[in-house]
């Protein structure tokens, strides 16, 4: 199996912060927008080295997301930040109408999505947000796995023109994606090849699938590794082709089954090349507090779950 | 600059082609639009600097922003008979395949479209956007808005006003239509919005007022004020007075025509009383 090592430790929020520092010396043109949370999404250093493309909006999500619009005539690519709750639910219409329909360059950047942002609880977790955001037509929804792939996307969704929601979290995971990727918005990332059964994992679910598919291989049994970092546009030839070869699938995120990656993967294969799935996710249910590592055991997010997972579709071939 | 004379056939003009719109697809939103119509004209021929033809980052020139999008037939014939589409295109509102959608879009790529608007509350945040790219840009052209009075109601607006003067937005004149007229009736009966003006005062900007909006010397001279009013540390704020269906006496002291067409009985009427002046579509 291949092997990745953890280079250590950190959020995918820093990874985002990472990339508005290199945007802010790289990228005239790219603004920052947040809404009281400027510590929380790690922005720091864009707004003291470019202060005059710093707007803060206050806690006023609605009007961030209209007055990044509007910055967007003119030229500019606004990069508007807040918890994946109030980035999202709290303002889908100023998103769906403002931004989506009216084609808008914006860039939703949402950290503490899903459960493990941990003791603040169901207001302040979303399990809801890539459904909510991939149902946009036009909207690019990208959800990164550690802190280089999400400084990687950060930098890469400025090149790209239109409506993206990248998403993130607040928790520190392994960082063990090489620190010079090329990002590649709608292309997948083989992980690990296999021959028994593919995992398609999205976020902070992509390490524990790899965890899972170390124990799985002392256990005799193969399991290909996807990184879907980008969910919509899906990368489905890459989930196709490896389905073909393995003929059972198990998706992985840290999101409602409803509305999420595995949805769209499901949609996929029952049009394409219909296999047996199991899905890792919460069911339709909101979070609670507790610590993330808590959390994500007694919701089946991490790769114990992703092993069981496994040994369940495997039965059903 | 053409004379007001001339501006005043614009006017009835337009009239013509909001009550025939609507009429022919028998929907659509003609009280709101008759109300504005002076404002239109005036803005669009008057005050506004605009550059020839289109382009969506609108560096260089003046932009305006219709936060009230269900008063698009107004805006669809003061754009087209300004030159921004042609005028026949004007036949194709709400039909299918229309780029004249019900209301505003930039989706079918319509010129002077910059932003969709219809759900209510959205335009002011836009505008404000718009105007902190040109204070980026180095552009000293300004940013007009318009809003329904009872669109205030959405809280949205109330987040855009207290962030355009706590940021010096003063390259913005947000123009607000006080007709007093909503769906369900008055404001201030479903929902008394009170004193508007004291409201913006006191959020910080700088507030006039034009009296009555459906007079066309008034609407070009206190737009023209608001214009001197601009650079100086506030957002402008005017709040207008008008007749919710001016121009056609039936339409006119009542809530009724906000969202109604009229029949083919009532467009003559309401036709006679403004006869073509520039050419019908």
């Amino acid at each position: 199996m291949t092997k990745y090592t953890d280079q250590g430790k950190q959020d995918t929020r820093s990874g985002y912060g990472a990339g508005m520092t290199e945007l802010g010396r790289t990228n005239p043109n790219v603004v920052a927008l947040c809404a009281d949370l400027v510590g929380s999404l790690k922005i720091e250093t864009f707004i003291a080295e470019n202060p005059e493309r710093f707007f803060q909006v206050g806690i006023a999500e609605a009007n961030m997301m209209g007055i990044a619009a509007g910055l967007t005539i003119g030229g500019k690519i606004p990069f508007a930040s807040s918890f994946a709750n109030f980035a999202t639910g709290r303002v889908y219409d100023q998103i769906r109408q403002s931004i989506a329909y009216s084609d808008k360059n914006v860039k939703i950047c949402a950290s503490h999505a899903g459960l493990t942002l941990g003791e603040d609880g169901a207001t302040h977790q979303i399990l809801e947000d890539i459904g909510l955001m991939k149902m946009l037509p036009g909207m690019t929804v990208i959800n990164p796995c550690d802190f280089n792939q999400t400084k990687a996307a950060t930098i890469a969704i400025a090149e790209h023109h239109g409506p993206v929601y990248l998403r993130f979290g607040r928790p520190k995971v392994a960082n063990f994606t090489p620190v010079d990727q090329k990002f590649e918005i709608g292309k997948a990332v083989m992980l690990n090849e296999g021959t028994d059964v593919t995992i398609i994992a999205t976020g902070h679910l992509v390490w524990e699938a790899l965890l899972a598919a170390e124990s799985l291989e002392n256990q005799g049994i193969s399991a290909e590794v996807i990184n879907i970092h980008t969910i919509k546009p899906l990368d489905e030839k890459a989930i196709l082709d490896s389905v073909k070869k393995t003929g059972c699938v198990v998706t992985a995120e840290e999101h409602n089954y409803l509305g999420g990656l595995g949805e769209s993967v499901a949609r996929t294969l029952t049009m394409h090349h219909p296999v047996p799935q199991e899905f890792v996710a919460t069911y339709d249910t909101f979070g609670e507090s507790g610590t993330p590592e808590q959390l994500m055991e007694k919701y089946g997010l991490n790769n114990k779950a992703i092993e069981k997972a496994v040994l369940r579709v495997l039965k059903r071939i | 600059m053409p004379n007001t004379e001339e501006l005043q056939d614009l006017v009835v003009q337009v009239r013509r082609d909001i009550l025939r719109m609507v009429h022919k697809v028998n929907s659509g939103h003609p009280g709101g639009s008759l109300g504005c119509t002076e404002f239109f004209v005036a803005l669009y021929n008057e005050i506004m600097d605009l550059k020839e033809g289109f382009d969506m980052d609108g560096k260089d020139e003046d932009l305006f922003f219709l936060s009230n999008g269900h008063i698009s037939p107004v805006f669809y014939s003061v754009l087209a008979r300004r030159g921004y589409f042609p005028v026949e295109e004007l036949d194709t509102f709400r039909l299918i395949d229309s780029r004249l959608q019900g209301h505003p879009t930039t989706h079918e790529g319509l010129p002077g479209i910059r932003v969709a608007s219809g759900s209510l509350g959205q335009g002011m945040s836009v505008a404000i956007g718009a105007a902190l790219a040109k204070k980026l840009n180095g552009d000293d052209h300004l940013v007009f808005s318009l809003h329904g009075d009872g669109e205030l109601q959405e809280g949205q607006n109330w987040e855009a006003i207290m962030y355009a003067a706590g940021n010096k937005v003063d390259n913005l004149i947000a123009t607000v239509d006080r007709n007093g007229q909503q769906i369900d009736g008055a404001t201030e009966e479903v929902l008394p919005l009170g004193d508007v003006a004291d409201k913006f005062r006191a959020f910080g900007w700088d507030v006039m007022h034009i009296e009555n909006g459906n007079d066309l010397d008034q609407v070009i001279a206190g737009l023209k004020e608001a214009k001197s009013r601009t650079g100086k540390g506030k957002p402008v704020c005017i709040v207008m007075t008008t007749e919710m269906g001016n121009g056609v006496d039936f339409m006119m002291h009542t809530h009724a025509w906000h969202g109604k067409a009229p029949n083919d009985e009532q467009l003559a009427n309401a036709l006679s009383q403004n006869p073509e002046t520039l050419g019908d579509y």
